[in-house]
């Protein structure tokens, strides 16, 4: 079981109506390993992103987090796999959005010890003291007590990212963490990916940011209409690959970052 | 005018007025459990029970409510129950208020961002902590001055049970109009309760806003 890479997706697809939005997506991410999923808008990154922890429903395939089928009862067709199994599998895994969401009626504090209280069952002074530590370690010592409203996109992004942590998960999904940010904002967000990277936690980031990508990840997936069409190491896909969706996509990119 | 009738009968006005206020009160606080009830029908994936929560509410907001009370207050003894006018009276505030809490806190659902509960459901969340620690609270905030016009709305509506025998506001001004052959000075004065009381609720719902919007 534990030899199981990560994340396992075979022949993975997902339609909306229509609307085939993953076509086919086949992607094993080992243990700490960080692999950024780039793509151009409405290619399919946040479905793909999403269907790892089953926010999104997918059609057909599999997908496999520590070797378990996720979202689906083993080899029973399309049989939903009960609640109960599904938040077993996602509270192993934490999610970061684009959005941060967090809640808004409750202080940094309060969402980063809410999800000890209510999903790992600990008691309210052991939740908050466990919370405290995480906020410290993303650099929020000084603002548990402030509401989100009354922080900073950044340090919203980084309780998001603590709220995560804090649950000791052993898979990291990003979903354009950076993307709402000012730009003087986006550094303090990328450092303490960076330094969770460092760590040995497995990441699945979808990005915009090429540095990041080029610097941190060990893989990088291109997607592309629903499929992924370039993959391998940063230099690879960045620099070597010829395929022309990718060099008209870095083009674009690096046309938009030169002025 | 006379001034002594006036002054003779507030007393019994105002005890009167304490009636209407907490059956007013009880009946909104039975209509927000059956509003986040019926509310939760209405959303649920399940057909049968957002047809029943639809049902519920084109029902009690379809009927007047004069008209469901006299159900209530008829109905239910010819089925062989016996309700006292005051459970009667309040039950059929809570279940009228119930549909229009629904329709209050749906709005207010889809008015907070998807992403609220999809970042509990990532965590592991059980749906009843969702709705309880995440959702609710927000629902609460965003449907308060609704909430609150719906309780005034309530508490005016209350004059109604006058009609099963509770002797609350509206009634208790009747048997005095008509005993003390001074129906002006009277009503007047029932008038001039009315809108304190729900001056007062109008001012307590802004100062709970505030406090809401501060957190
Ligand atoms: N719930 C939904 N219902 C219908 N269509 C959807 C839904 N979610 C996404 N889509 C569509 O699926 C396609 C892929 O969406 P997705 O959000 O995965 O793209 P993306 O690569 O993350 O794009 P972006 O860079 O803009 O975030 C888009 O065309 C989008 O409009
Ligand atoms: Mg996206």
């Amino acid at each position: 079981m534990n030899d199981a890479p990560m994340i396992e997706m075979r022949g993975v697809s997902k339609s909306f109506g229509t609307l085939r939005v993953l076509d086919g997506i086949d992607l094993t991410v080992d243990r700490s390993e960080v692999v950024c999923l780039i793509g151009p808008s409405g290619s399919g990154k946040s479905t793909l992103l999403r269907c790892i922890n089953f926010l999104e429903s997918y059609d057909t395939g599999e997908v496999r987090v520590e070797g378990r089928l996720v979202g689906y009862v083993e080899g029973n067709g399309r049989r939903r796999m009960p609640d109960r199994a599904l938040r077993e599998i996602r509270r192993g895994i934490g999610m970061v959005f684009q959005h941060f969401n967090l809640w808004p009626h409750m202080t940094a504090l309060g969402n980063v010890a809410e999800p000890l209280i209510r999903v790992r069952g600990l008691a309210a002074a052991e939740a908050g003291l466990r919370a405290r530590a995480m906020l410290g370690r993303v650099g929020l010592a000084d603002k548990e007590g402030e509401y989100p409203a009354r922080l900073s996109g950044g340090q919203q992004q980084r309780v998001a990212i603590a709220r995560s942590l804090a649950m000791e998960p052993r898979l990291m999904l990003f979903d354009e963490p950076t993307s709402a940010l000012d730009p003087e904002l986006v550094g303090e967000v990328l450092q303490v990916m960076r330094d969770l990277a460092t760590e040995g936690m497995t990441m699945m980031v979808v990005t915009h940011e090429m540095g990041f990508a080029a610097n941190v990840a060990d893989r990088i997936a291109f997607l592309d209409r629903g499929r992924i069409i370039a993959y391998g190491p940063p230099r690879h896909v960045l620099h070597e690959s010829t395929e022309p969706r990718l060099r008209q996509f870095l083009q674009t990119y690096h046309e938009r970052n030169n002025f | 005018m006379k001034l002594q009738v006036t002054l003779d009968a507030f007393p019994y006005l105002l005890e009167a007025a304490g009636t209407t206020l907490w059956i007013s009160l009880l009946g909104i606080a039975l209509g927000q459990v059956i509003g986040a009830a019926v509310c939760l029908c209405r959303v649920s994936p399940l057909r049968p029970l957002a047809r029943f929560g639809a049902v519920y509410v084109s029902f009690f907001r379809g009927v007047p409510l004069l008209v469901q009370l006299l159900l209530v207050y008829y109905f239910l003894p010819y089925v062989g129950i016996d309700v006292p006018p005051l459970v009667a009276a309040i039950g059929s505030l809570g279940l009228a208020s119930g549909a229009y809490v629904c329709e209050i806190f749906r709005g207010a659902l889809t008015a907070v961002p998807k992403g609220q509960a999809e970042a509990a459901q990532s965590l592991g969340f059980p749906p009843a902590a969702i709705w309880r620690r995440i959702l609710l609270p927000q629902m609460l905030r965003i449907s308060l001055p609704a909430l609150v016009n719906e309780l005034i709305l309530l508490l005016k509506a209350s004059s109604l049970i006058s009609v099963v025998g509770v002797t609350e506001l509206t009634r208790s001004s009747h048997t005095f109009a008509a005993s003390t052959y001074h129906p002006l000075e009277i009503y007047l004065t029932a008038a001039f309760i009315y809108l304190l009381m729900n001056l007062c609720l109008a001012a307590a719902g802004a100062m709970a806003e505030r406090r809401l919007a501060a957190g």
